[in-house]
């Protein structure tokens, strides 16, 4: 069963004289528990989708289902909602809280989820630990490293428990050793956890990691391909 | 953790924070200064001309007060006495008669206040024994007078010498008499210390012919600001066809007008003051919001909701201006407190020139605790109205525009 479905996606910019068409007619299933990545050469409207698909933007034509909710005609106030329960974001600059500590930051969203303050501090530690930076619990994120920063921001992602983890570029800026850490990791959350997981990425490493890569190219999906 | 979220968000940029908190300190500082320079002077004003002069409340024969004549003058009762003593609140009745005369001494003449007063019952209610400069206070059967100091001078008496009044008495009768200084007083109000003459009561009833009438009777309170109430109180008991009870305000409209337009000035003036100290506030607001607009993008990207990010941008605004009330309070209140104490008193051609306008060449200070919480609700208000600006901001965002703009 799919629970991600794009129908007839197509996002058309206006700013300029002449209309850009980012996407042309996206068709996509992800199953629950996929381990995706979404590639394509800069330009080619991976952001765009990603985006869409996590309902931070609107589609100019098509809908996307979530979980057998439609998010395209979703009130602003309902989808932000939606979002904080079922949707985990990685986004390419870690965008971590700065006056947050590390466990701060992990449980914020668990704060914005009115969960617990004993559940939010075991959750939080649970998955700095699995992170490898328990040690970092108390530190601000301009104290880490970025590979240290985008584990934070993993962890982050997973800490409400979401449905889907959408991944916009997550080791464009990271060292390799940092990048195959992360994706070890996100991988086994992916098991573990059950997260399905949605990448947007143009780094071999990553692709190498997916068991399903879909190609965009010019707006559109030249190839879907599962490993 | 909103709390704290907004509270480490003011000291992002700790240099900026720092100028904001200034600006507002300084300004709640200056304001309360200005505020209680003026409440101060607006206090000593109504208590020099009330409290030292009029009297809170006075009672006459009603239609005195339109034709301040002799001959509006009513008869002293004991009932009447009884009646006004026993509300509560009325310390002392005091009476008086009140008029007009000419002043004269060798070659110098000049139109005066004369006031026929009970001595001691005057000094309850005016304290007027320890403006004596020189001399002896008056007995109620003397038969000389007390003289302020300004129109001593200006006439060239000195104690002993003998002063000649000559006005018109009651019905007609020609008031005269011919009076030793017994004592020289000195008032602070110009007008007030360059026209006053007090003569015992008894002798001024002989002077203006009114037997056993009185043109006032000005009443010491407990509490100033019981004067409506008493007022309203001396209404149930005694005859307002036959009287007319005033308070401060209904005696001195002019000074209460005055107050009132020097007050409008003054706030004008401090909300001057606040708006140029409004622009650098949301010089802040603006950059903290377009400095942050990614992070807001992040935010509602993740799942937090408009209304607690309006509330954390609400609360490290609301932050910073009670930092600065607080802060521009503890600064200004012992300073305040000091000259609230110890009034500040011009001297030499300073003296004269505010003189010359009519009023006291002093500094007081007030300490209502007003002037301090309105300057609060000032600063208060204006964060409030500026912190629309990035509410509104927050309102619109877009979290993929917001992103991809920074």
């Amino acid at each position: 069963m799919s629970i991600i479905k794009a129908t007839d996606i197509t996002k058309t910019y206006n700013a300029t004289a002449v209309p850009v068409h980012a996407l042309n007619g996206i068709n996509l299933e992800i199953e629950k528990g996929e381990f995706t990545a979404i590639v394509g050469p800069s330009g080619c409207g991976k952001t765009t989708l990603l985006n869409i698909l996590g309902g931070l933007d609107h589609p100019t034509t098509g809908e996307v289902t979530l979980a057998g909710t439609n998010i395209t005609t979703m009130q602003d106030g309902k989808l932000i909602d939606f979002r904080l329960k079922n949707i985990g974001f990685v986004f390419q600059a870690y965008n971590l809280i700065p006056v947050l500590t590390t466990q701060e930051n992990v449980e914020f969203i668990m704060l914005l989820q009115k969960r617990p303050k004993q559940e939010r501090d075991a959750r939080a530690l649970e998955l700095l630990t699995q992170m490898g930076i328990a040690d970092k619990a108390g530190q601000r994120p301009s104290q880490l490293s970025g590979g240290q920063q985008q584990r934070v921001a993993v962890a982050r992602a997973l800490a409400s428990k979401p449905q889907f983890i959408l991944a916009d570029e997550p080791t464009a800026n990271l060292d390799s050793h940092s990048t195959s850490s992360l994706l070890d990791i996100m991988a086994k959350m992916n098991k573990e956890e059950g997260a399905t997981f949605v990448f947007s990425t143009h780094d071999q490493r990553v692709i190498d990691k997916a068991r399903r890569m879909i190609t965009l190219e010019d707006g559109q999906i030249i190839s879907d391909e599962k490993r | 953790m909103y709390f704290t979220l907004a509270w480490r968000n003011i000291w992002r940029n700790k240099r900026r924070s720092y100028i904001t908190i200034a600006s507002i300190t300084f300004a709640v500082m200056l304001a309360c200064a200005m505020r209680s320079v003026q409440l101060g002077s607006y206090e000593r004003m109504i208590e020099t001309a009330a409290r030292f002069f009029t009297g809170y409340i006075q009672i006459h024969k009603n239609g005195y007060w339109e034709d301040k004549t002799i001959d509006n003058s009513f008869s002293y009762t004991e009932d009447l006495i009884e009646k006004v003593a026993s509300v509560e609140g009325v310390i002392e009745v005091v009476p008086r008669i009140e008029s007009f005369a000419l002043a004269s001494f060798e070659q110098k003449t000049k139109g005066t206040m004369v006031l026929g007063i009970d001595p001691e019952k005057e000094h309850k209610l005016t304290e007027v024994k320890d403006k004596l400069v020189e001399g002896e206070y008056l007995k109620s059967d003397d038969q000389s007078i007390m003289i302020a100091k300004g129109l001593a001078d200006y006439l060239r008496v000195g104690i002993g010498d003998s002063v000649v009044l000559i006005g018109q008495g009651y019905h007609g009768t020609n008031a005269v008499g011919i009076y030793p200084v017994s004592g020289i007083m000195k008032f602070p109000v110009p007008e007030q210390n360059n026209s006053t003459i007090y003569l015992p009561l008894k002798e001024a009833q002989w002077l203006y012919a009114t037997g056993d009438q009185l043109s006032s009777l000005s009443l010491v309170i407990d509490k100033a600001n019981h004067v409506d109430r008493i007022v309203a109180d001396i209404g149930k008991d005694v005859d307002l066809e036959a009287y007319e009870v005033m308070g401060w305000k209904d005696l001195m409209p002019e000074l209460v007008q005055g107050i009132e337009i020097d007050n409008i000035s003054s706030k004008v003036m401090i909300w001057i003051l606040y708006i140029v100290i409004g622009f650098g506030m949301f010089g802040t607001f603006l950059m903290m919001t377009a400095e942050r607009m990614y992070e807001f993008g992040v935010l509602l990207s993740i799942g937090m909701k408009r209304i607690k990010m309006q509330f954390v941008i609400f609360l490290e605004m609301a932050l910073m201006a009670s930092i600065g009330v607080v802060a521009g309070v503890m600064i200004s209140l012992p300073f305040i407190l000091y000259y609230h104490f110890h009034p500040i008193y011009f001297g030499g051609e300073m003296q004269a020139a505010i003189e010359d306008f009519g009023v006291e060449a002093a500094y007081y200070f007030s300490v209502q605790p007003s002037l301090f919480y309105n300057q609060a609700w000032a600063i208060f208000l204006m964060a409030g109205i500026l912190s629309l600006y990035p509410l509104i901001v927050i309102h619109k965002l877009k979290p993929v525009k917001a992103m991809r703009e920074n």
